[in-house]
């Protein structure tokens, strides 16, 4: 095979690994700039890769839509509907301690859970939508393909990334970090904490939705199980805080480095005496579970530490 | 009539016990150690297994092997607090947060480990028939038991915080760590006790529920939105307001899918969790501090 | 006779930066002592240090004749010690007699029924609140709260911070006259005080603090004589 087997494999490594980076810039957005938690990262997953996937597929009788739209209409309205559904939730719970934040928010995501299973006239239920197109999905097929998507996944995180650099570089970055450290001094200088929180929030929320578009698309299919809450919530969480939580760059290695390892592992643990097999995901979700505790008490800073950006001065 | 008695009372408030006992416990350490334990669930999980791992040795009623569920989830808090919690304690708590979010996915992959992923029913002897009141009222024994175990709980809890050294100490703590500092207090002793209350709770409460259904390893998870509702409800640092809450919370999702109007239910029973969500969310706007007063943290 | 506190260079702070450095003074047994000094000269930092809540960078504290430098709180009052903090010095949501309570937990008494009779004897407006929650006392009696949770267990040593912080007159003049009695009873008195003038006249002996640092020290009559110290911290002519 066994090259171009593992070429592909790798492929789809890297696409999967992408869409995590995704997340974790998204999250950077939330946590490493603004200091908040978001524990329903797949409820805004979900909803992005919902919305985009009936903004695209064809007319269908088995769901809502689908309106035919190109990819790209799919993933901006992906992000609108994410970003709006964080900032009902970030309005209510942001002026209060971030515990409240995290509670709502894995409240959101257990109702969108919810939503897709029950409100079968638009998701199709359990039975899932079929037929998501790929980006320029009539110009190449086969596996020639992944590697379009490749790289369409990287071109999004590129723009993501350049975002981010952007706005964690502006003055809006900068009170936001202020805040974050230092909620009364932030305060006292009159910066509206409220505001900017929501708007971080919002920001990070929308590109979640946008990553979940992408899952739908690579996936060309979609049922509730694959935007399984505790798995990408947790898998995000664990990649940003070791790539490095304040850090874009430590985002999208955390990502890709973690999801590497996630995949990496799954070929060994098949390899476990027979009896073990059927508990290897157990496992792996355990020793995850692990990483996470020894990240948070011995390696806070991650791989690629937070540098405050220099103050450049307007000549 | 008679059905909404038999059908949505008596359920909402056998439910609404298994909230209070968990809400207590999430409550207290809201309180005392001052972070949202995302780990309560589970908790409430390894418990429950920790019972049923003793019914596979012991044929009697689940209900007299609580003991080694309490015991178990006694033991587990204790290690993953001074594992896990304590490290962090000096920094700001979000991080414990996050570390409580880790633990619950540990206890979940350890459950499933040991035990599979599979529902399991207790086997208790044969379905028992349900206690029937004057010829109507058809209430199950199960139900019954839960509601006296949580009351007595409720006045034993409440002598102990009102009545004896530790209890007052938590109390004070809870009111303000500083002072209690500044007083002397052994604060860690609080925060053991702490665990030792809300563990056994959280035991009890996860063994009604998989005698009520079936236990299977998200049992817990899927019951913390609803405990985390109740905790808000009464107040953070108000263990008998988290008990109201609890109840509250329960007969809110059992109600809320009787047919008030017409012969429709009034929200489909699929979207039961969402009411607890619901009910957070209009408090979180309205009364951030809870009904009873309770302290905003 | 050597005194019941010593303390000897210190110098102390949050991590940063000392905020006191080089305070040296002493409190002989049985007496009120008042620290004195402009905002942020570091007043209640000096009690917190004593009081093991602040980190000692270096120096020494002595009590009875101990280092305890290194001690940790609950150390210090089973020693004999006890503290009031400025705000929030009651547990708000126990009653008055269960805030009373907790002050033994650390170092309990010999007979607590005894105690607690001598300090309601002390505070006599809160026999009728005892089952009130603290919280919901004036800001006056809430002092006393704190006052006689701090006495439950029977120290050697009571520090203050600002006991009369935001108290109108004529309650600022009871509490003193509750000190002058509970100096009677034998407990030395270390305190912190914005009200200098009034506390002066109270006090055995006055220790000015500026800038982290030693300033004047002296009897109380002393420091209200003396011309530098009016001029900076008392304001106007004496009476």
């Amino acid at each position: 095979m066994e090259l171009t087997g593992l070429f592909f494999y790798l492929v789809s490594i890297l696409i999967a690994g992408g869409i995590y980076a995704l997340l974790c810039l998204a999250l950077n957005i939330q946590w490493g700039m603004g200091g908040l938690f978001n524990a329903g990262i797949a409820g805004f997953f979900a909803v992005g890769a919902y919305t985009s996937a009936i903004l695209t597929t064809e007319m269908s009788t088995k769901h809502l839509g689908g309106f035919g739209m190109p990819v790209v209409v799919g993933l901006i309205g992906a992000g609108v509907l994410a970003g709006l559904m964080g900032w009902a939730v970030a309005r209510i719970c942001v002026r209060l301690k971030s515990d409240y934040l995290a509670m709502a928010s894995i409240g959101i995501a257990e109702i969108m859970r919810l939503v897709i299973v029950n409100e079968s006239w638009a998701t199709n239920g359990s039975l899932g939508l079929a037929g998501i197109p790929r980006p320029f999905g009539e110009f190449v097929s086969g596996r020639s393909a992944d590697l379009v998507f490749l790289a369409y996944v990287w071109a999004v995180v590129l723009i993501v990334y350049l975002v981010a650099m952007r706005l964690y570089d502006s003055p809006w970055g900068r009170s936001l970090r202020a805040i974050r450290d230092n909620e009364v001094s932030a305060d006292a200088a009159g910066k509206n904490i409220e505001k900017f929180r929501v708007q971080t929030f919002v920001i990070g929320c929308a590109f979640m939705g946008v990553a979940g578009g992408l899952s739908a698309h690579y996936f060309r299919f979609l049922s509730p199980s694959a935007t399984d809450p505790l798995l990408v919530t947790f898998l995000t969480w664990v990649m940003l805080m070791a790539g490095g939580s304040g850090n874009n760059r430590g985002a999208i290695v955390g990502g890709l480095g973690i999801w590497t390892l996630w995949s990496v592992t799954e070929i060994f643990v098949n390899r476990l005496p027979p009896e073990w097999v059927t508990r290897s995901s157990y496992i792996r979700m355990l020793l995850v579970g692990l990483l996470l505790q020894f990240v948070l008490q011995k390696f806070r800073a991650g791989i690629i530490p937070e540098k405050s950006p220099p103050i450049r001065f307007r000549e | 009539m008679i059905d909404f008695i038999n059908f949505y009372l008596f359920p909402g408030l056998a439910i609404g016990s298994v909230y209070a006992l968990g809400a207590v416990g999430i409550s207290m350490i809201f309180g005392i150690l001052r972070f949202a334990h995302f780990a309560h669930g589970d908790l409430m999980t390894v418990g429950t297994y920790g019972v049923l791992a003793a019914a596979g040795i012991i044929a009697i009623n689940p209900l007299l092997l609580v003991p080694f569920g309490m015991a178990l989830a006694i033991v587990v808090a204790l290690l993953v607090d001074k594992v896990f919690y304590q490290p962090l304690r000096t920094l700001p708590t979000i991080y414990t947060v996050i570390s409580s979010f880790g633990v619950a996915l540990i206890f979940r992959s350890l459950v499933q480990m040991f035990w599979g992923s599979q529902n399991q029913v207790f086997n208790s002897g044969g379905v028992r028939p349900p206690l029937v009141l004057f010829d109507t009222f058809r209430i199950s024994v199960l139900h019954v038991q839960a509601v006296l175990a949580t009351a007595c709980i409720a006045v034993a809890l409440h002598f102990f915080l009102s009545r004896t050294r530790t209890g007052r100490s938590m109390r004070a703590v809870s009111d303000d760590p500083e002072l209690a500092e500044v007083s002397g207090l052994d604060t860690e002793k609080v925060v053991r006790w702490t665990w030792i209350i809300g563990a056994a709770l959280a035991a009890i409460a996860g063994l009604f529920v998989a005698m009520d259904t079936s236990a299977h390893p998200n049992l817990g998870w899927n019951l913390l939105m609803p405990m985390f509702a109740a905790a808000i409800l009464g107040g953070i640092g108000k263990p008998m307001g988290a008990m109201a809450g609890g109840y509250i919370i329960g007969l809110a999702e059992e109600l809320s899918s009787y047919h008030w109007i017409g012969n429709e239910a009034l929200i489909s029973p699929s979207y039961k969790t969402a009411v607890a969500f619901v009910v957070m969310i209009a408090l979180l706007i309205v009364r951030p501090q809870g009904l009873f007063k309770g302290r905003l943290l | 006779m050597s005194p019941l506190l010593s303390i000897r260079g210190l110098t102390a702070g949050y991590g940063g930066p000392p905020i006191i450095e080089d305070v040296s003074f002493d409190v002989a047994a049985n007496e009120i002592a008042v620290i004195l000094g402009p905002n942020g000269a570091g007043k209640s930092t000096v009690l917190k240090t004593i009081f093991a809540l602040t980190k000692v960078l270096s120096g020494a504290i002595d009590f009875e004749g101990t280092d305890i430098a290194s001690r940790k709180t609950s150390a210090l009052v089973t020693l004999g010690m006890s503290a009031v903090p400025q705000s929030r010095n009651v547990f708000r949501n126990l009653t008055v007699d269960e805030n009373l309570d907790v002050g033994t937990y650390a170092a309990p008494p010999a007979d607590k029924a005894a105690t607690r009779e001598k300090i309601l004897e002390l505070f006599p407006d809160l026999r009728a609140k005892l089952k009130q929650p603290a919280g919901e006392l004036s800001g006056g009696q809430r002092q006393m709260v704190a006052i006689g949770r701090a006495m439950m267990c029977e120290p050697k040593l009571i520090l203050l911070d600002e006991p009369t912080a935001g108290l109108s007159p004529a309650y600022l003049e009871r509490i003193f006259d509750l000190l002058l009695d509970i100096r009677k009873t034998g407990v030395t008195i270390l305190m912190v005080e914005q009200n200098a003038r009034q506390a002066l006249q109270i006090a055995d002996h006055g220790h000015v603090l500026v800038n982290g640092g030693n300033f004047a020290s002296g009897t109380g009559k002393e420091l209200l004589a003396d011309e530098d110290v009016r001029r900076s911290f008392l304001g106007g002519t004496p009476e």
